[in-house]
């Protein structure tokens, strides 16, 4: 027994001097990330916010790290799931900032957990540029809590991205003026179809058929039936992964015979073309990114190396470009101190993944609205700001 | 008409969700709720077994069924058969059980996400049109409409015309009266447990070929199965299948005549309505 406790002890020194001489040898900036690993939204967190972090800090680290005022950091991650949960994303900051104390954090995922973290992370002060939140409130909330960043645009931009582009497709001749309107009845199928039916109506289209569906429901095939039956000239869905797909299969199934197809979440993840394959071509939805933007291009291949997959065609990008921006305003502000990092976060100029990004008023004004599957890549369709990759084209049927 | 069919293919998918939990909980007396997760891994096994070995799901059934039997009588022998015999009553057995499985949840959970991590999967199996009265409908859906009717068609086979049903069916009504007549209760309740688990094995890898699943969303289908369950009366396969029936055709036209987004409204009520009007479910028998 008490040679047992011996050995402990002796290996429990040993691990405190190793930490010691570790310490020495290199500073350690630690990070905390909570996002789902689990619930409803654990498949989107999976395909664009985990793997991202994984992808930057391995980066940075095989860099040897950040350089705060002359000493070189590497970064360490503190990982929680929320189990898409408020109240436990809400717990998990806590922890992150009481227990662990880390450093910074990593946005958390979902326009939703951005916003019901955003009063517990300005409380402690942590500089919080979310990237995959995407609601007409960012103006309120960038004045509301200061030290939030807000890069993925609004729920208007991407509707009227959307909208954009069918009245190009119309123009062109390719459709007429009828269109089906779906969303997912929660938050962002409200606050997306809230945008996209007065930009419909002043582009003059008509709405010939209009419903919401329950979030979680895989059973479409009566929405696009009753679509079908109204003979819509387009189709557009405001809806999430699980939808997604759904909608895009009865569509098929179908034959549902539009010159424009859009979907909403889900439809730029490389699995909606791996499923689809020939159908897919064509296909609109919310997101794309320039492919023929070197910097996208080697983000996809590095993204691909480290995690097997390649990033999705939407917030993926920001969702790095979130980090580097992060990273950046720390080395720029040259301290761990918080405020400081925030200032050089408003002020700073950031090179990135996905361009240049200066903050206005805390939001980042440039962003992709709309992709187009063409030939395997999720290509952008329509932007506020930036460059487009290519003009929309009609969806030449499913076969 | 093309209502009609669209539904009676959704209640396919029901019934494929619910009869394992009704054998479960009819005649093992285990309310299990990680019904849902042994749903999500059979759509996982069913996934793995097509991408890498390229085995066609029907066929993958044949490899599915029997594994999830084995597992499940083992969690019954290991995990269920201690609470079984140290329950005083039925109904400290489902509150026990319903913990326990409660716990089964989280690890089967938790085993799906290390292994397949939290991504959506999906992959493409007969997702042909298949015209029906001259409407098209997707042929996984009729494939698994098909499966549903067989699988239900042998286990009435199998409960109502065997001896070793007639025994499962006399445990459910009375165990302790079953053990009178030289039946074997022990055996036959982990019998039904393990034969349930596979029924929604194959449930999930025939419902993998037309729905996108992530290892994290088993709780959407141990709610459906609760409703179905419950509505048909627990422990009677036809009752859940009706239940099935009438929830699938229900939502279908919910969906299309008034909005679809009123179609868990419509479950809801519809359970409300039935359990008001027979507390113990369509088919269920009133307890003394």
């Amino acid at each position: 027994m008490l040679r047992r406790t011996f050995i402990a002890l002796g290996t429990s020194v040993a691990v405190a001097a190793l930490g010691v001489t570790g310490a020495y040898a290199q500073e350690v900036l630690k990070i905390g990330a909570s996002a789902p690993k689990t619930g409803p939204l654990a498949g989107g967190g999976a395909m664009t916010h985990w793997p991202n972090i994984k992808l930057w800090v391995d980066e940075v680290n095989a860099a040897g790290g950040l350089d705060i005022g002359g000493i070189k950091h590497t970064i360490e991650v503190v990982e929680y799931d929320d189990q898409t949960s408020a109240e436990t994303a809400i717990q998990n900051i806590q922890r992150l900032a009481t227990v662990d104390k880390v450093d910074f954090i990593v946005t958390p995922y979902s326009t939703g957990i951005n916003v019901a973290t955003a009063p517990i992370i300005a409380q402690y002060g942590f500089p919080h540029i979310t990237t995959s939140a995407a609601t007409d409130g960012v103006a309120e909330f960038a004045a509301r809590w200061p030290n939030s960043f807000w890069m993925l645009g609004t729920a208007t931009q991407l509707a009227e991205g959307a909208v954009a582009s069918l009245v190009k497709l119309r123009d062109k001749g390719d459709i007429g003026n009828k269109v089906a309107l779906v969303h997912v009845a929660d938050a962002f199928g409200l606050e997306l179809v809230g945008a996209a039916k007065p930009a419909l109506e002043a582009a003059n289209f008509e709405i010939v058929y209009e419903a919401s569906f329950p979030l979680g429901t895989q059973d479409l095939a009566p929405v696009i039936s009753a679509a079908k039956a109204a003979a819509p000239d387009a189709f557009v869905g405001f809806s999430y992964p699980g939808e997604t797909f759904a909608l895009t299969e009865q569509a098929q199934i179908q034959n549902l015979e539009v010159g424009a197809f859009y979907t909403g979440v889900g439809t730029a993840f490389p699995p909606f073309a791996a499923r689809f394959g020939k159908a897919a071509e064509g296909v609109m939805g919310i997101g794309g990114i320039d492919i023929d933007n070197p910097k996208v291009a080697d983000y996809i291949k590095r993204h691909t190396e480290s995690a097997g997959t390649g990033p999705d065609f939407w917030a993926s990008a920001t969702t790095y470009a979130g980090l580097q921006i992060l990273g950046q305003a720390i080395e720029a502000a040259g301290t761990k101190d918080r405020a400081a990092v925030i200032e050089a976060i408003k002020s700073g100029t950031f090179d990135t993944v996905i361009g240049e990004v200066k903050f206005v008023d805390n939001v980042n004004q440039n962003v992709w609205t709309v992709g187009q599957w063409r030939d395997g890549n999720f290509v952008a369709v329509a932007a506020d700001g930036m460059s487009i990759s290519a003009e929309p084209v009609k969806k030449n049927g499913w076969e | 008409m093309q209502i009609i069919v669209t539904g009676i293919l959704l209640s396919g998918t029901y019934a494929l969700i619910a009869l394992g939990l009704t054998l479960q909980y009819g005649v093992a007396r285990i309310m299990n709720l990680a019904n849902g997760e042994t749903l999500v891994a059979g759509c996982f096994i069913a996934f793995w077994l097509f991408a890498s070995f390229a085995i066609n799901p029907i066929f993958g059934l044949l490899i599915i069924a029997p594994l999830a039997f084995a597992f499940n009588w083992g969690i019954y022998k290991v995990a269920l058969k201690p609470l079984v015999d140290r329950a005083k009553s039925r109904g400290q057995l489902e509150v026990d059980s319903i913990l326990a499985t409660f716990g089964l949840m989280f690890l089967l959970q938790g085993l799906m996400i290390s292994g397949f991590g939290g991504e959506y999967f999906s992959y493409q199996f007969l997702s042909e049109r298949f015209m029906i009265f001259g409407n098209a409908f997707g042929l996984n859906r009729v494939v698994a409409f098909i499966a549903a009717v067989i699988i239900a068609a042998i286990l009435y086979y199998f409960l109502y015309r065997t001896r070793l049903g007639t025994a499962v069916r006399a445990v459910a009504v009375d165990p302790n009266s079953a053990n009178l007549v030289a039946i074997d209760v022990a055996k036959v309740a982990a019998v039904t447990f393990a034969l349930g688990g596979a029924l929604t094995a194959c449930g999930g890898a025939l419902l993998s070929t037309f729905y996108t699943f992530n290892a994290s969303m088993g709780v959407t289908f141990t709610m459906k199965a609760l409703i179905i369950v419950i509505m048909g009366g627990v422990g009677d396969v036809r009752g859940a299948v009706v239940a099935a029936l009438i929830l699938g055709i229900a939502e279908t036209l919910v969906a299309t005549y008034i909005d679809p987004g009123l179609t868990l409204a419509a479950t809801y009520t519809l359970f409300i309505l039935i359990l008001l009007v027979r507390p113990q479910g369509i088919f269920g028998r009133r307890t003394t």
